[in-house]
């Protein structure tokens, strides 16, 4: 885990141009209405490369909204996005990585067939995607199930092979939308680990969407706390766990619990307002 | 061993069939012969057995008739919905303007426009095609457009997020997706193929099952129009039983989500 560089209120960035152009993901003044409802309203945000930025809030905040119009699958009503250096929406899609809660397999795709899905959209042939997902097959733990059908994997397996069919197409920005909140508790912490080691992130822009605080904790570098009705930025915590990594376990180190109550504090204030 | 005591698990499986089927006929063959009915009224189970076998080579020059008749039928009345049905996806002034068409073409008793057909275009095999195609492309279109339009709308944008052209998506999501709803369209489609080529033979031909039933009526032979009943049952279950296979066959390549039958009553 890179450690996280200063970074100063996102909401001060409003409108700053320079930050926009050095960070491969920026989103800036951005409202999105849904049925005429306001969503997310001025919603503001960077991640550098190197950097593992977490959304963390209640359901319905828009966190996922924010992912959707980071992809380019969404348009916003009003502000710009940008990601990877590509402002227009379109030209986003395909050169974002995107990982869904739900694995989203292809019943009728084996497991190799399913992680070169991303690399066959882009016409890479059969051949040359097959040897690349053979190449990774083994770090992400699928080596043994490639002619398995997703009917037989575990729901831990299953997201392995997402997140690989998202990596696979090796795009700057790479999005996770809840990539564990289907699992269970014990699979979510294994995988959390795992996902720390397999990801090269210190090239990749990483944006994760967690309900789950300590999870938050855990992976990212800055945590982002949001409220909702309309979807809103209210606060950012830097993660810096350096002196706790060092004394073994994280999740019961005082600098982690300190983090987590800082964060649950600010989902609480929001809470009570509604 | 095996292969034994699968053979005795199918039997079991139609059993309740074949228990029904031997009753039906045997009450039959005892009313028909107890209340004294006249032959040319309801004739007995044996004696369409009879017929049958008399007449066999007869029966069988008529069925290959219809059969064919069928075949062309319902491969035009595939081709036309899948057409139709791309259409209907892909654009919306295609769907707005031929939707409602298509309906309205089922509105129309196709038996009342069999007669017109062969003044138009001939008592040929044209006019038999035209009433299968008629009678069955509707559950084709209407089948296969909710099977293309049951894909997951998070599935569709997992493929716009990884760059997917429209064709890819349809090509690699949608038709596999569209498989299973296709089939149970096909499969009805089959059976009313049948019917829709006896309708054809029944206004106007020189061969065929439908013809064959048309003329034993009007000389009261009413054993043969049972007989060619018989025949024609048959055939339409062959062609059930085919487009079962071919789905089979393919949905083993392309398994559906949910690879299950879900029967209710069954805790």
């Amino acid at each position: 885990m890179s450690s996280a560089r200063p970074n100063t209120d996102t909401r001060a960035n409003d409108g700053a141009l320079g930050i926009a152009e050095n960070a491969l993901v920026s989103v800036s003044g951005v409202g999105f209405d849904y049925e005429d409802a306001p969503i997310l309203e001025d919603v503001s945000l960077t991640v550098e490369r190197g950097e593992f930025v977490a959304l963390v809030g209640p359901s319905g905040c828009g966190k996922s909204t924010i992912l959707n119009l980071i992809s380019g699958v969404l348009s916003p009503r009003n502000g710009t996005v940008s990601a990877n250096g590509l402002s227009n929406r379109s030209e986003r899609l395909g050169n974002v990585s995107y990982m869904q809660q739900k694995d989203l397999l292809l019943p009728w795709r084996s497991v190799a067939e399913n992680s070169r899905l991303g690399l066959e959209l882009r016409g890479v042939g059969s051949v040359e995607s097959g040897a690349a997902v053979a190449e990774l097959a083994d770090s992400f733990g699928i080596a043994d199930v490639l002619d398995s059908m997703p009917w037989q994997l575990s729901g831990g397996m299953r997201q392995r092979v997402a997140l690989l069919r998202a990596v696979l197409p090796d795009n700057p920005v790479l999005l996770l939308d809840e990539p564990f909140g289907a699992l269970d508790a014990i699979t979510r912490r294994s995988l959390q680990q795992w996902l720390l080691n397999v990801l090269d992130t210190d090239n990749k822009a990483v944006v994760l969407v967690t309900h789950d605080v300590e999870e938050a904790i855990l992976l990212a570098d800055r945590v982002l706390v949001m409220s909702s009705n309309p979807g809103q930025i209210i606060d950012e915590v830097v993660i810096d766990l350096s002196d706790a990594e060092a004394s073994g376990d994280l999740t019961t180190a005082p600098d982690f619990i300190e983090l987590k109550k800082r964060i649950l504090s600010s989902l609480d204030d929001q809470e009570t307002v509604r | 061993m095996k292969p034994f005591s699968i053979w005795w698990k199918r039997l079991f499986d139609w059993l309740p069939a074949i228990v029904t089927i031997v009753a039906l006929v045997v009450a039959w063959e005892v009313l028909v012969d107890v209340l004294d009915v006249q032959r040319w009224l309801l004739p007995a189970p044996s004696v369409i057995a009879a017929e049958i076998s008399d007449e066999f080579g007869f029966l069988m020059k008529h069925a290959r008739v219809t059969l064919s008749e069928t075949i062309v039928g319902f491969a035009f009345s595939v081709g036309l919905a899948v057409i139709l049905a791309s259409g209907i996806i892909w654009s919306r002034t295609v769907e707005r303007s031929v939707y409602p068409l298509i309906i309205t073409s089922q509105t129309i008793p196709i038996i009342t426009l069999a007669p017109l057909l062969i003044i138009w275009v001939g008592t040929d095999m044209r006019s038999k095609v035209i009433v299968i195609v008629l009678f069955t492309f509707f559950p084709i279109v209407i089948s296969l457009v909710s099977g293309l339009r049951s894909v997951d709308q998070e599935m569709v944008d997992m493929f716009r997020t990884m760059g997917a052209s429209s064709w890819q998506t349809f090509r690699k999501l949608m038709i596999p997706a569209a498989l299973p709803n296709f089939f149970a369209g096909l499969k009805v489609a089959a059976v009313f193929s049948v019917i829709g080529a006896v309708i054809g033979e029944w206004f106007g031909a020189s061969a065929g099952l439908g013809w064959l039933m048309k003329i034993a009526g009007g000389q009261f032979q009413t054993a043969r129009i049972f007989a060619a009943i018989v025949v024609l049952s048959i055939l339409a279950m062959l062609l059930f039983a085919a487009v079962v296979a071919i789905e089979k066959w393919v949905l083993r390549k392309y398994p559906p989500t949910a690879d299950r039958v879900i029967r209710l009553g069954d805790s």
